[in-house]
């Protein structure tokens, strides 16, 4: 299949750049859907019979899935290009959508587990950094902005599957008007199949759209020496072979890691705890089921909105700067959440919107953080790489909330203090990301890709 | 692209429809999510 190949998506001269970001936007507005699985998580308990954990670990295996496929395949994907990556992550996103339909009609749980989870999580994880590198390369001097506009997919790619899948649901099952209603596995069945030939069909969009930057292209009135100019930027070049020796890498994963642990803290819990948080004498909860999706709504909307606001911004004010906002004023606005969220609901959702927007930002910034410190070479590769902290706080943000508040009491009993530990656990592992991005400084130069024009001035690092 | 600066109307305006057209398949969507989740949103300052 040549016509996937990197060399045919070569632009030609005078192609507008602005053409790229809906081509990756394309791919992460469907792959996005990830975060949209409650939907029809309970027709789900219902239909096989399973409890909230079985159909739970289906998302569980698909974010695994995407860390271990982005770090895998990130070299793959450097080295054959967005069209090829895009093609490849639509075929296995869509086809884990059709295997996992097959599962849900024929009652087997397991096909669900390897469809969506195995199959579909590869996808995710090829489709997440597929735009990456693409995008960095054709905006060298709006690398955050670039990034923010696609990694915003992925957190608006939820917001459309959510209403869209409770319509189609509703469209599909003949007893959608009855009271207590859930959705019937037939019902979801033909929702996992009407999904595969949507996003089939945008994500082959994106995949015939893109096109990378002929070599040695810059925009017009771009001077190189101007992003050099920063103290953290560099100009030379690290392989995601060596970038994972430099402490840069891990000091930038682990401020990740705690950015993206915090914000799980908050996301997994978000519709009961403002419930828990505003409890009125007799026990009962102040804030309605309603209020508190709207609240789910809300977070949702920083949480893309930060992707795109505070990326774009970190150009301005360099990578490293606005880390020093998530982790550390996040750190701030966490305390204040845990000792006085509970005195207004406007303070309370006023921080949990900012601390969302933050760890929307994380996401966001990190691929032209690794630009800044790695260069261009590898960065889709190295993002790749990176993207392991996010399976790792995928596990742990969940397991620190629920291990605290199963301390605390039951569901239903527990109030703003029962969250206390587990959201000043949350501010101590911000400070420990706080102080790893604060311990980053510029790559040595003995990690640099050698140059046609001089020798490397250490003992060669690359293996191979 | 045609260095022809007669030419020049015709490739301005096919990008300048393949951006509109590129933009609105993205941005439609896009648009009414955000429309759809602020209409629940509404509710917790209703």
């Amino acid at each position: 299949m040549g016509f996937l190949d990197r060399e045919r998506t070569i632009a030609p001269a005078g192609f507008n750049r602005w053409l790229v970001p809906p081509a990756a936007l394309a791919v992460h507005l469907c792959i996005g859907q990830a975060y949209a699985t409650s939907v029809y998580k309970t027709a789900l308990v219902k239909h096989f019979g399973a409890s909230l954990t079985e159909i739970g670990l289906i998302f569980s295996i698909a974010i695994v899935m995407l860390g271990l496929s982005a770090a895998i395949m990130g070299t793959w994907v450097d080295r054959n290009g967005p069209r090829k990556a895009m093609f490849t992550s639509a075929m296995f996103w869509t086809g884990g959508f059709l295997i996992g339909s097959l599962g849900i009609f024929t009652h087997q749980l397991w096909l669900v587990y390897l469809g969506y989870g195995v199959v579909g999580g590869i996808g995710l994880g090829i489709g997440y950094i597929s735009p990456v590198s693409t995008l960095i390369k054709w905006f060298p001097d709006r690398p955050g902005l670039a990034t923010g506009m696609a990694i915003m997919g992925f957190g608006g790619g939820a917001l459309i599957a959510s209403p869209v899948s409770t319509a189609l649901l509703k469209a599909y099952d003949p007893n959608s008007g009855a009271q207590g209603w859930v959705a019937s596995g037939d019902a979801v069945g033909k929702l996992f199949l009407t999904l595969a030939v949507a996003y089939l069909v945008y994500m082959l969009f994106g995949a015939f759209t893109i096109k990378v930057p002929a070599d040695g292209w810059r925009p017009a009135g771009f001077d190189p020496a101007t992003v050099k100019a920063a103290k953290l930027v560099t100009t030379e070049n690290v392989s995601a072979r060596n970038a994972v020796k430099t402490p840069q890498f891990w000091l930038v994963w682990v401020a990740l890691f705690c950015n993206v642990t915090a914000g799980i803290g908050i996301l997994e819990q978000a519709a009961p705890m403002i419930q828990d948080f505003f409890r009125t004498s007799d026990g009962a909860s102040a804030v309605s089921a309603a209020v508190a999706a709207g609240f789910v709504g809300l977070l949702s909307i920083g949480n893309m909105a930060g992707r795109f606001a505070w990326s774009a911004t970190s150009d301005i004010t360099g990578r490293k700067r606005i880390y020093m906002l998530y982790l550390g004023v996040g750190a701030v606005l966490y305390t204040v959440l845990a000792l006085a969220g509970s005195s207004t609901t406007i303070l309370y959702v006023a921080l949990a919107f900012l601390i969302i927007s933050f760890y929307g930002g994380g996401f966001a910034t990190v691929p032209a953080y690794l630009r800044d410190l790695f260069g261009t070479f590898q960065v889709g590769a190295i993002h790749g790489r990176l993207l392991t902290a996010w399976s790792a706080a995928g596990v742990a943000g969940p397991l620190i909330v629920n291990a605290f508040l199963d301390a605390q009491g039951k569901p239903g009993q527990l109030t703003a203090a029962s969250y206390q530990p587990a959201l000043l656990t949350m501010v101590a592992l911000l400070v420990v990301g706080f102080v790893a991005n604060l311990l980053v400084k510029p790559v040595s130069a003995r990690f640099h890709e050698p140059r046609p024009d001089r020798e490397r001035p250490h003992e060669p690092a690359m293996e191979a | 692209m045609s260095t022809n600066p007669a030419n020049h109307s015709t490739p301005v305006n096919t990008a300048a429809g393949k951006l509109a057209v590129g933009w609105a398949l993205v941005g439609v969507p896009l648009a009414y999510g955000v429309y759809e989740t602020l209409t629940r949103v509404a509710a917790l300052f209703g």
